[in-house]
Parts: C-alpha cells; sequence; structure tokens
C-alpha cells in the first residue's frame, strides 16, 4: 500500500483498504509512540480557527516523530490577516514545509488548498464540511475495543442533522456491514443524502427518539451535543434536551462490550458519573488520535 | 408544419433554441442575456410540441452561443434543441442534455463554500439529472433547481 503524498480531505478521499491500512500503522505507533522516522521533515499546521484538541494532537504526532512544527494557530496571526488569499498562503507554505494539516473555517478551503499545493495537504476540519482525521480516530476506537470493524451496531446520539463526525463516521461504516441505531430528537434526524450511503449498501438502520430504545443493542454508542441554537423554537430545545444525556443509571443492562464514544468537547451530554464507568471510551479515544495522526503523517510522507 | 406556415419568422444567420418547457422561456431569454441584445431575437411561448405539449422558442439573428451559455440552457431547460442556421439553411442541430460536470457557469447555494468567499471557479458534479441535483467539489453541499442560480 502507497499513499506518499496522497492528500486527505474527506474521508471518501480513501478506500475500505486505506483504511485499514492507517489502523494498522496507528496499532504500530500505538505499541511505539516515539519512533524519530520524520526528523529531517518539517510539518506545517494551519489553523485560521482555533482548535485546542486536533492541534495539540496533531502536533504532539508530529513531535513524537521528531518532525519540525510550523504554523500558526488563529488567522489573525497569518498573512490572511493582510488580506492574502487562501491560495497564495498554501503555494507560499508548501515551500516551506513537507506536509500541510489545515483547519479552516469555510467549506471547501481544504479541498482548494490541495489544487494549489505542491504538499500533499490532511484537512483538520473545514467549517462544517469534513473533519476525516476524527472518523480516522473513531474507526480506530471502535477496532480495538471490539477487536473488529465488521458486523457491529452503532448507535449515533444527539445532532444527527448537522454533526460532520456522525456523517463521515456514517459513510466509512458502511463499508463494514453494520447497523446503525439513529437516535436524534425528529428536528434533528440523519440527512436522506447521508442515509443514500446506508441504502446503497442495503444495510439496516433503526431511528429512535430515546437513547433507552436502543442502548441495550449495541456495541457501541457514540454520542454528540444537541446545540440550544439548532432549533427554532426554544420550548422544542427544552422538551427533548434532557433525552440526549446518558447518566450512569442508563449503562445497568448494556452488553458487556459495549463502549461510549464521544469526539468531545463535551458539554453536558454525558453525565460526569459516566466517566468511571467500564464503558466510558472518549478520552482514550482523544488518546488514540495521536497515534492515527502519526500513521497518517508517516504514510503520506511516505516513511512508513 | 412547413416553412410557409412558420408561426415565427426564419432568420437568416443565428441560432434557434427549440423545445424550451413554456414555464422556462422567459428564464432562458433573461439568463442568456438576450435583453440587451441588439441584434433581432425572436420569441414565441405555448406553441403545441408533441414532446413537451407545450413549448417555446427563441430565434436570435447573427448569435452563437459559448459552451458556457449552453451549459445555462442544459440546466434550465434539458429538453432544449440548439439549431445553427447559416443562409437560411440548418447547418447543426444538437439536442443539450445536462453534462456529468460543470466548471464555472452555476454559483454554489451555500454561502459558507469557500467559492463565495475567494476568487475559486465552481466544480460541480451532476449527481440527478432528473431532479437536477449538483453536488460542489469543495464544500460536498447540493445546489438543486430551487436554488440554481448562474454566475
Amino acid at each position: 500500500m502507497n499513499l506518499k503524498n496522497r492528500n486527505l480531505i474527506s474521508i471518501s478521499d480513501y478506500n475500505k483498504e486505506e483504511y485499514l491500512y492507517i489502523l494498522k500503522l496507528a496499532e504500530d505507533f500505538e505499541k511505539n509512540p516515539v519512533q524519530d522516522v520524520a526528523k529531517e521533515k518539517v510539518v506545517a499546521t494551519l489553523f485560521f480557527e482555533p482548535s485546542t484538541r486536533t492541534r495539540l494532537s496533531f502536533e504532539s504526532a508530529a513531535n513524537r516523530m521528531g518532525a519540525r512544527v510550523i504554523g500558526f494557530s488563529d488567522a489573525s496571526n497569518s498573512s490572511t490577516a493582510k488580506g492574502e488569499s487562501l491560495a497564495d498562503t498554501i503555494r507560499t507554505v508548501s515551500c516551506y514545509a513537507d506536509i500541510i494539516v489545515m483547519r479552516h473555517p469555510i467549506e471547501g478551503a481544504a479541498r482548494l488548498a490541495s489544487e494549489v499545493a505542491t504538499v500533499p495537504v490532511i484537512n483538520a476540519g473545514d467549517g462544517a464540511n469534513q473533519h476525516p482525521t476524527q472518523c480516522m480516530l473513531d474507526l480506530y476506537s471502535i477496532q480495538k475495543t471490539q477487536g473488529s470493524l465488521d458486523n457491529l451496531n452503532i448507535a449515533l446520539v444527539g445532532d444527527l442533522k448537522y454533526g460532520r463526525t456522525v456523517h463521515s463516521l456514517v459513510e466509512a461504516m458502511c463499508n463494514f456491514n453494520t447497523t446503525f441505531h439513529l437516535i436524534s430528537p425528529d428536528s434533528l434526524k440523519l440527512p436522506s443524502a447521508v442515509k443514500m450511503h446506508i441504502k446503497k449498501r442495503n444495510l439496516t438502520y433503526y431511528q429512535y427518539t430515546e437513547i433507552q430504545e436502543a442502548i441495550d443493542k449495541v456495541d457501541i454508542l457514540y454520542m454528540t451535543r444537541v446545540q440550544r441554537e439548532r432549533f427554532l423554537d426554544i420550548q422544542d430545545y427544552e422538551k427533548v434536551k434532557n433525552s440526549y444525556i446518558l447518566d450512569k443509571s442508563m449503562l445497568k443492562k448494556v452488553k458487556p462490550n459495549m463502549k461510549v464514544l464521544h469526539p468531545l468537547p463535551r458539554v453536558n451530554e454525558i453525565a460526569t458519573n459516566v466517566d468511571s464507568m467500564p464503558q466510558a471510551y472518549y478520552f482514550q479515544q482523544a488518546q488514540n488520535g495521536v497515534y492515527v495522526r502519526q500513521a497518517l503523517i508517516a504514510a503520506i510522507l511516505g516513511l512508513k | 408544419m412547413s416553412k410557409k406556415e412558420l408561426v415565427v419568422s426564419a432568420i437568416k444567420n443565428g441560432t434557434v433554441i427549440d423545445h424550451i418547457p413554456a414555464d422556462m422561456l422567459f428564464q432562458v431569454a433573461k439568463t442568456l442575456n438576450l435583453t440587451s441584445c441588439k441584434t433581432q431575437v425572436l420569441l414565441a411561448n405555448n406553441l403545441d410540441s408533441e414532446k413537451l405539449g407545450k413549448k417555446g422558442i427563441i430565434k436570435c439573428q447573427d448569435k452563437f452561443f459559448e459552451q458556457d451559455d449552453i451549459n445555462k440552457i442544459a440546466l434550465m431547460a434539458p429538453t432544449a434543441t440548439l439549431i445553427t442556421i447559416k443562409d437560411y439553411e440548418i447547418v447543426e442541430k444538437i439536442s443539450i442534455g445536462i453534462p456529468n460536470y460543470i466548471e464555472g457557469t452555476v454559483k454554489c447555494f451555500n454561502p459558507k463554500c469557500i467559492t463565495n468567499v475567494e476568487n475559486v471557479m465552481t466544480k460541480f458534479n451532476v449527481i440527478d439529472k432528473s431532479e437536477l441535483k449538483l453536488q460542489c467539489c469543495y464544500c460536498q453541499k447540493i445546489t438543486k433547481k430551487d436554488t440554481l442560480s448562474f454566475l
């Protein structure tokens, strides 16, 4: 498998075999996180909008591989503030770095960057569009906790309409004969364009409005936040807000292998009393992000 | 119908856009900017058509459309036929279907798309021709018939 110089802009840019290859490399980095395979490389992290976890996770990954990291964590520290176009910024940074990791508030910015860059680009989030490395680390976490990605029952909870991590995860998991349990308020159901991926593969999905309806059937409970600002009527929000909060008492009859995942940041959708339960996996999930990003940087730079 | 009975008189040189759905005629004329055309432009609407029931037709003297305009016609009136006339004779007749891929021409409806923020040419994959769904190659959002606008 050769992923050298391949961009990663959308989860659909890679196929099933390529996901599995990255997950295998990530496993290797987890066993042996400090490998200075990239010591002569420069990784540019261009964060046109702030992001604590994703940026630090990428920088931690690069540092553990011995790479040098350059970049900025806010567009106000970049030439964008002077009115430079994104294309020009990317062309210039291509001259300084071996790989570009970028986050941008505008949808499609990463795709544009990949068209003009002379080095590979990894999308670390472009507005509400794509965040493929989050999806890769979700896959890794699912595989690690369940032993395989095949034939699982996965519940996706919360804002399924706008949540980009949910959309990517559904698309990726459609490769693995997944049964989906979609739990959301009626107004935040999974969009039909995303459901099309499930239908095309002849897979099964169920829709619910309460977590309790599905929690005992699933291997993975993937939580996301239901945001107040997504509701036109505040009363509608008040009616449903507590239906999407996971509490320790709800975990009594779950399957023994069941794990709770969350892309973070969490606000109140997982009660803190869940943190100490054996099902809580969201902080390890964040840890897995470093190994997956090490794997991606190594593969795309042709170091592995 | 013979040439003698033409509802709209013939043009010597130029282009005829035939088989326009009747409800799209004026939009096609407006989008092609025919309102400011200095040469003769003939429009007729609600003509009987075996294919469409009712159709519209546009005849433009001394005007030959570029690909960008042909794409616009295809998106608004995929049933249309484009006929090139030289010296009162038909020299070319093409059915203009919707292409699989469109560069430029259409504006992405998503205000948060990079194509509406930076100076970037739009690119779309046509994912549904009958319902008209264009997926933006940048933001992935789908521009539909009701959100279609041209650059």
